[in-house]
């Protein structure tokens, strides 16, 4: 399996990441994620301007194999969602940290990042959990 | 994970882990769900050129006697006095009550032997069943694990098997099979039947043989784009051929006139098991039926989620079968619902996870060659 784990973002044990700048946080699921569901045929999002809760479903990916709910890694505003993935969803498949991106979000409680694991965390994790 | 729940492995277990397959294990057997290149890659793989599929897991078992063909016929509901030395046909064995025991292919290799493939979650039933009912009949051999099953389908599939052997395959036509011919100079027996919609054979050969074979038959294929296909393509190209899988869409409470597969039911061909509930079913109406639909609201309908009734929102069965349909670019399923909702044309709801989603029913298969 690639060890595809950007060291400038934040994880969650469900396998979502989340990129801080400033009071916005974009979110999004890991390669490891990626590589469980196999080819991403649907991405469900939720709509500007809704309300997250952190460990909230947010949203759903679905691929051939199966359907996955997304959690939201932090509370708060949604101010944009990537679009494109309505009709493009294999761009989670082709650059989960990037194109793939999800949503972007208003932090309500910037405290909540201090709950996300560190890349090296994340890896971590992986290695003790996932085998 | 102890021995006892130890999935059972086929002889190609090696060559999957070679290729970077994702095993998974599936009904009681470690098999590849998917090789790297991805389960929308390996269907078009078939579609396009071919896709190679290890199915040794499958069952066989052989009759021998002179009153085989009779116990044959005991237990399948097809007319096995059709079938000629060479030839293949589909078919169903049913319990007394109708139900399908399982859904089969017969081989009539002579007069006084058969061939019985089996679903690989059924062999121990299956064999079990047959024995208990035709036992003394004839001899039953279950030769599953001895034998090995390789499936080589797909549009370019004839062409690239030829050079591997020098029976004459342009003239062996659907459902006919050769025995005792050679693959790769391995002894091999080659059917032009198949579970994907697609034109191609299955190559029956010893346990032993199955890997060089696999090898060969790789090798053969790579030129053309041919790759190995793992069981999740197998599950969206049968789909969208609409053909039933074991287990979900067919199970002991389906009958096959339920299931759609009333062309498998000859009530003239003998006294098979399960005859007398079936004409009985027959005369009285189907109540419920195995609709094909497509999705016409974005979802995905999978195995178990429940078909409500567009009128009053009621529950009114589930889907047995559900997947993206990549050939036909939609999203196709299938599910038992009553009888007036199975019509062509007629809408449902697909409750996708909460999700109410439309859907609507259509005939035949999704995807035809």
């Amino acid at each position: 399996m690639s060890e595809n784990v950007p060291n400038d973002l934040l994880y969650t044990e469900d396998h979502e990441w989340a990129r801080q700048e400033g009071n916005l946080v974009t979110i999004g699921i890991t390669q490891f994620a990626v590589d469980q569901l196999g080819d991403v045929t649907q991405v469900d999002l939720p709509n500007e301007g809704e309300a997250l809760k952190a460990h909230e479903v947010f949203g759903s990916v679905e691929s051939v194999k199966a359907v996955s709910d997304v959690y939201a890694p932090i509370s708060g505003k949604v101010v944009k969602v990537n679009s494109p993935l309505q009709d493009s969803p294999e761009y989670v498949n082709e650059d989960p940290y990037d194109g793939g991106w999800m949503a972007q979000i208003e932090m309500s409680n910037p405290d909540e990042l201090k709950q996300l694991m560190t890349a090296a965390a994340y890896e971590e994790f992986l290695k003790e959990h996932e085998g | 994970m102890n021995a006892a729940t130890e999935p059972r492995t086929t002889p190609l277990c090696q060559a999957h882990r070679k290729l970077g397959a994702k095993m998974i294990d599936f009904g009681g057997w470690l098999m590849p769900v998917n090789y790297p290149s991805g389960i929308l890659d390996e269907h078009k793989a078939t579609r396009t050129a071919v896709g190679m599929f290890d199915v040794c897991h499958m069952g066989e078992v052989h009759f021998h006697g002179a009153r085989a063909a009779e116990a044959v016929q005991r237990l399948v509901t097809n007319q096995v006095g059709k079938l000629c030395d060479g030839r293949a046909m589909y078919t169903v064995a049913c319990n007394p009550k109708g139900g399908i025991v399982d859904d089969l292919i017969v081989y009539r290799v002579k007069p006084d032997h058969f061939l019985i493939v089996v679903n690989a979650a059924n062999i121990d039933k299956d064999y079990r069943h047959f024995v208990q009912q035709v036992g003394p009949w004839c001899e039953i051999r279950n030769a599953s694990d001895e034998t090995g099953l390789i499936s080589f389908q797909g549009p370019k599939a004839e062409a690239c098997l030829q050079p591997l052997t020098r029976a004459p395959l342009a003239a062996l036509k659907p459902f006919h099979f050769l025995p005792d011919v050679e693959v790769a100079g391995r002894p091999a027996w080659i059917a032009r039947t198949g579970y994907t919609g697609e034109d191609g054979f299955e190559i029956f050969c010893a346990t032993r043989d199955a890997e060089p074979l696999w090898q060969a038959l790789l090798d053969a294929c790579a030129g053309v784009g041919g790759k190995p296909v793992g069981l999740g393509a197998r599950d969206t190209l049968r789909l969208e051929a609409r053909l039933s899988l074991y287990g979900n869409d067919l199970t002991d409470e389906t009958t096959p006139l339920e299931a759609g597969l009333g062309w498998v039911v000859k009530f003239d061909a003998g006294d098979f098991i399960g005859r007398e509930a079936l004409l009985r079913q027959r005369d009285a109406g189907l109540a419920r039926k195995l609709a094909g639909f497509v999705m016409l609201g974005r979802g995905i309908a999978r195995h178990g989620y429940p078909i409500l009734d567009p009128s009053t929102g009621a529950k009114v069965g589930d889907v047995t079968s559900g997947t993206v349909g990549p050939t036909v670019g939609k999203n196709i399923g299938l599910g038992y619902v009553p009888a007036g909702l199975a019509r062509a044309g007629e809408r449902l709801l697909i409750d996708c996870r909460g999700k109410a989603t439309e859907a609507e029913v259509v005939e035949g298969p999704f995807y035809r060659r």
